[in-house]
Order: structure tokens, then sequence, then C-alpha cells
């Protein structure tokens, strides 16, 4: 058996543009993944960040085959699961599960809890209807819920308790994987802390794998063992959690790393702030060469512009997509906009023209 | 004197469940050119404390006490054309969602220009023009061509930095801002708060600053007031707050925030969620998720004393000044870990 519980391979989602009402012809996609390659090793939580409309969702999403990708491969528990039919793919599904953002918006109005979370068991066909309410009991109570509480109403709950029923619905069948896509951004801070806490536990207790997906990049900096780093449907850094916090290579990470407002007044009006200019750029319509470049501090014309940055190893299991890596960290936006003048420094990605 | 006195703010609203107490006995002070940083989580009341202040509360179903001055005068007993006076023109409001605040079927010179017109006598292009500084000011770029545009063309973070180019365009005093950053991304955050920074050093305006994110208010206030279930429950300086956090209820947040700065094991979690305003608990109102709580908490409600012995340091809680010292010490050395 694998060490790597999911081995993500040029993953690309394109949604096509169409014109045209009877004879629709496509004319132009949205990129909303464009590419990207990663493995997540069994019993570690690998953190994505990024801001949003960079396709954090989008690739979950693909992953678990709720969409189809449009290229790429996804290899769960060594086996490739794009292309896989839809009864092929049910004893997959059976290992791999999905926690929402939206606590609110993913527990049907009508179904009462018992039913919420034992609708997997009961979709796998898995034990009596006796073995399913005491296999829920026993859920609700791993989650901190009363187990007394099976016949209520998702409304009866407050937002902390329904991202609760939420991970007891993902642990029902016992999966590998589960894939958490912002289940913490629509809680307050207080309540943000329980679940957090809660998800560590549980993966201590079942030897979970996560891939935890958020904005966030404080709680994604206490949750994770990995960091993944995405910008524009493309994956620009990926670390272990303490590489990517205190030597970020990508000047996309080292931004959005000096954005995080800190708790601390001090270290807060102390430190260099590196502001990014403008907007993210339309996937409709990404900037040739490197997708970062009209924003990066550390832009060089000709090079940036021109050719477009691979994913490669900087040090060790570090790796990171750009022409021009930060030497070191942390940086001010002086030493931001001058990086070394040769090209072929760092990643050594600049070898050869395209 | 202070340019903003709220005293003992009360409001209360009718609902088919009973009467809700969404702000009770709520008192601060905003000095000029100052930023005071409202903290709490949702449903402590914050966001309406400042609708009562601007006076923009359903009269049908909410009923207000207390007094609120700005510059002297009452807000709260001020005849409706007096205070829409000010509004808009001494005190201005920018809210949380640009996507919804913005009037999508007029262009956004258009809505700058009703602004201006409302509050001064001036012809349509001097109106325009000033429309066009403050739209510079707040760094749109080709800001001469994209006034025409309509705010469906605007990106999130430009939406905002029009609605801050609205809020500025009659120089107020004072600016009540309702979580301006939270729809956005961190990086157009950290954008939107420096140039909050920048524009209040120029126009010396004062800044009250709605928000749920300590990380906020740290960057960009002077003051801090920490609510919770209606009440101010802690009032101190930045530095006090940050530096000597008095109450149990500001440890836990505190703890309970994932930091960039440093690691923890776990987080300090608060049991419990907040309380309901229509029946809330007994004493103190925070004791049913207080790990400290003592049998008078319950039954009685701790005053807003000084906390630390320093006037600007104020704190609600029953737990007595050397025990407090000797828990924030512990709390310093184990960076709020080990609350819970």
């Amino acid at each position: 058996m694998s060490d790597d519980l999911l081995v993500v391979e040029g993953l690309k989602k394109h949604f096509p543009v169409t014109r045209g009402i009877i004879f629709q012809r496509q004319v132009a996609a949205v990129k909303a993944v464009d590419g990207v390659s990663f493995t997540v090793k069994r019993g570690e939580t690998l953190g994505v960040v990024g801001e949003s409309g960079c396709g954090k969702s989008t690739m979950a999403r693909c992953i678990m085959r709720l969409i189809e990708p449009t290229a790429g491969s996804v290899v769960f528990d060594g086996r490739e699961i794009t292309g896989l039919s839809r009864h092929e793919l049910r004893p997959i599904r059976r290992e791999m599960m999905m926690v929402f953002q939206d606590p609110y918006a993913s527990l049907n109005p009508r179904k009462r809890v018992g039913a919420i979370v034992g609708e997997a068991l009961e979709v796998h066909k898995i034990g009596t209807a006796t073995e399913t309410k005491r296999r829920v009991q026993e859920l609700l109570e791993i989650v901190g819920l009363n187990p007394e509480h099976y016949n209520r109403f998702p409304h009866e709950f407050s937002g902390g308790q329904r991202q609760r029923i939420g991970v007891a619905r993902a642990l029902a069948i016992n999966p590998k994987l589960i894939v958490c896509d912002e289940p913490v951004s629509a809680l307050d801070v207080s309540v943000q802390a329980q679940i957090l806490n809660l998800l560590k536990d549980l993966q201590k207790e079942f030897g979970l794998t996560y891939v935890f997906i958020a904005h966030d990049l404080n709680v994604v900096r206490h949750i994770s063992d990995r960091v993944l780093v995405m910008y524009l449907g493309h994956a620009v850094e990926v670390a272990t959690r303490d590489e990517l916090y205190h030597h970020p290579r990508h000047p996309y990470t080292g931004a959005l790393l000096s954005a995080v407002p800190v708790p601390n007044p001090e270290l807060a009006r102390a430190r260099q702030q590196i502001l990014l200019e403008g907007d993210v750029p339309s996937p409709l319509n990404p900037p040739s060469g490197c997708w970062f470049h009209p924003r990066c501090p550390r832009h060089h014309p000709g090079v940036c512009d021109v050719r477009e940055p691979q994913l490669v190893a900087a040090a060790g299991d570090h790796r990171v997509a750009c022409h021009f890596p930060l030497e070191r960290w942390p940086m001010n936006a002086a030493e931001m906009a001058a990086p070394a003048a040769s090209a072929s420094t760092g990643a050594g990605t600049a070898t050869g023209a395209p | 004197m202070a340019l903003l006195d709220v005293r003992d703010l009360h409001t209360t609203f009718r609902t088919d469940d009973g009467l809700v107490k969404a702000v009770d006995g709520v008192s601060f002070t905003v000095e000029p050119g100052k930023t005071l940083g409202i903290v709490g989580e949702s449903g402590s009341g914050k966001s309406v404390t400042c609708l009562t202040i601007m006076g923009l509360n359903d009269r049908r179903s909410a009923s207000t006490s207390g007094q609120a001055l700005f510059k002297g005068a009452d807000l709260l007993a001020m005849p409706k054309n007096e205070l829409r006076a000010l509004r808009g023109n001494e005190i201005s409001m920018i809210f949380q969602d640009p996507m919804t605040s913005l009037n999508p079927v007029h262009t956004i010179g258009r809505q700058l220009v009703e602004a201006v017109h409302l509050h001064q006598d001036v012809s349509r292009s001097s109106a325009r023009s000033q429309s066009l500084d403050v739209l510079k000011a707040v760094g749109i770029p080709n800001a001469e061509r994209r006034i025409d545009d309509y705010p469906h063309q605007f990106s999130g973070g430009m939406r905002q930095r029009v609605m801050i180019a609205m809020a500025l365009i009659n120089h107020p005093d004072l600016l009540i801002a309702d979580e301006p950053t939270t729809a956005l991304d961190v990086t157009t955050q950290a954008q939107i708060l420096k140039l909050m920074d920048t524009l209040q050093k120029e126009y010396g305006s004062a800044i009250v600053m709605i928000t749920h994110d300590l990380g906020v208010v740290a960057e960009i206030a002077d003051d801090v007031v920490v609510m919770y279930g209606a009440q101010v429950v802690e009032r101190a300086t930045a530095e006090e707050l940050f530096a000597r956090p008095s109450m149990p209820y500001t440890w836990g947040l505190l703890g309970s925030l994932p930091r960039i700065d440093h690691d923890v094991e776990r987080l300090a979690q608060i049991p419990g969620t907040p309380p309901s305003l229509l029946n809330p608990p007994s004493g103190c109102r925070f004791h049913p998720r207080c790990t400290y709580a003592m049998s008078i908490c319950q039954s009685e409600q701790p005053p807003l004393a000084s906390a630390t012995g320093s006037e600007t340091h104020l704190s609600r809680c029953h737990l007595d000044q050397a025990t407090r010292l000797t828990e924030i010490k512990k709390l310093e050395s184990g960076h709020f870990a080990e609350v819970t």
C-alpha cells in the first residue's frame, strides 16, 4: 500500500462559455482549474489556500467527481477515478466524503438529523434500521451533540451545531478522506475554535486524511501539515506548513502572509506589508506568461509576461512556480521589487526558451 | 470634548416572540481623529448600536433610550430633518456588503454627485469634479473613465472603495464602518485598511470600526470596545486590551484565534454558544460559558469597572483584581492556550 492516499496530476476544469440559442458554439472557456498537481499522504492534512475565485472549490468538486474534470488524473488509494462510471464509482464514494461551507444550506431542512446523518448508511445498504439508529447516535456523541437530538430538525440547531451534524454525516461510513470546503468560515470565532478542535481530535482518533480548503491563512496554518497555495486556477506553491509560513518562496504567498491581520497591535504596526495592486484577473482571459505577473512586485518584463513558470522543487519537498522566487523572508517592499538579476537563480525554471 | 459620547444606550425590538434587548446599556466615547474598534460575535449588538446612533432602526418595532451626543447635540432626540442634514455630511456610514449598498441602475458618478448635492449647494460640474477627486483619492484607476460605469462593472474591492469615496465625499468628522472588509479577500482587505488609515490622516475623520476580527482591530484601532450579549464587557485602549485582557470572554476570544505568529496544538475554545437576547442569562451574561464562574456570577450583574487600575481600562467581571492579574500572567506565558 502506497503512502499517498490521493495523487492529483494535471487536473483541469474548463467551463465552456457558449453563444447562440439553438446552435450553441463555444466562444471561450473559464479556466477555473488549469493544471493542478499534488499528493496527499495518508493521515495528513493538506491545506488549500487562495482568494475567492482561484478555483479551490472547483478543484475539490473535481476530486470528489461531483463535477467532471476536463483533463488530468485523480488517483485515490491506488485507483484512477476519472473515467469511472457511476456504478464503478460507488464503492469509492464510501471512502471519500465532504463537509461543506454553509451549515445552513447543506442540511436538508425537511429531514430529521437522524435521517441526514444516516443517509449514507442507507445509500450504501449498511446495516439494519436499528443498527443505523445506534450508529447515528454514536456519531452524534462523537461530534459532541446529544444523541437524544436524533429526531430534531436542522433549524433547531445553531450554526456550530449544524456544522457538527455535517461532520457526523461525513464520518458515518468511516471514510478515508474528508474534503472540507471552508468548514469554519461561516462561524463565529469561538465556535470556529470548537469545530477546528473537533476535526483535529477526530483525525487523531480515526486516522483521517483531510483536504482542508480555506481562505483564512491562520486557520490553515493551525490545521495543516502541508499547504497548497492557489492563484487563478494554478498551484503556485506547495510546502510543509512550517516551510511555507517561515520561508515562503512565491511573491504571492509572501503578499498573502503579510496581509493577514495579526491580533497584536505592536506587531501589526511594526511589520512591513506588501500590498498587491489591483484585483485578481478574470479566469476567462488570464494574463500571458506567469498568471500573477500583472500584480507581482517582482515582475520582470520580458520574462514573467512571456514564459509560464512550472511548479518545480525549490528545496526538498518545497515546490514553487516562480521565475524569481523569494530568497528569504520577511522582506520589505523594496527588497521584494528587486529580485536577483539572473533568472537562472532559485528554481532553475529559466533553462532554455520555450 | 469627545466627538461622540454614547451614554447608557438601550435598544429594544418588539418581535413575535417577545422583546429583544439588542443593546443594553452601552456607553463609549469617540475622540476626534481617533479610531474606535467595536468587536463582538454575531448577535452581540454591535451593528444595532451603530444603526441606533445613526437613527436607522425601524421606528415601528424599535424603541430606544439613552443619549448619543455628537458634538454635544443628542442624535437620538434630534428632529428628523436635522438628523438628515448630519447624515452623509458630518457623520457617514460604510456598510458591510458592497454588492448591495450601491444602486445598480445608476452610474457611480451619478450616485456620488447625488451625495454632494444633498449637502452642498454647488453646480453640477463642480459636484462632478469633487466626485472625480474623491474617486482618485480612494485609488480607482482611470477614474475619469470609470466614473460613468455602473456598479456591476466594478469588482468587490473596487465597490468598497466607491463606498468609501461616497462616505468621505462631504468630509465627515465621523465615519462609521460596519464590517467594511468582511466580504473581501485578505489582500484586498489589506488594501482597504491601508486606504482608510491614509484617508483618516488626510481628512482627520474619527472612525468607528465594527468588526468580528480581532486582527483587524489590532491593525487600526486606538481604542476597543468588546461586546457580548448586547453589553459592553470590556473597554480599553488597543495596547491595553491585547497586552492585558482582563476578563474571561476576552481571554477566550484571543485564545480561540488560530494565529499566524505562534503555534498551539489545541485552540482554547469557549464552550457553548452566544446567549439569546430574547431571554438573556441572569447575572453576568457570560457566566454559563465561563470557566471561572462563581455563585455570585449567576445572581448579580458585574458593573463595568476599572480592571487593572488603569482609568481607560474597564471590564465587567466579578473576579478580584489579584486573581485576574495572576491569570493574565499565566495566559501571557501560555499565549492564552490554557484557558479551558
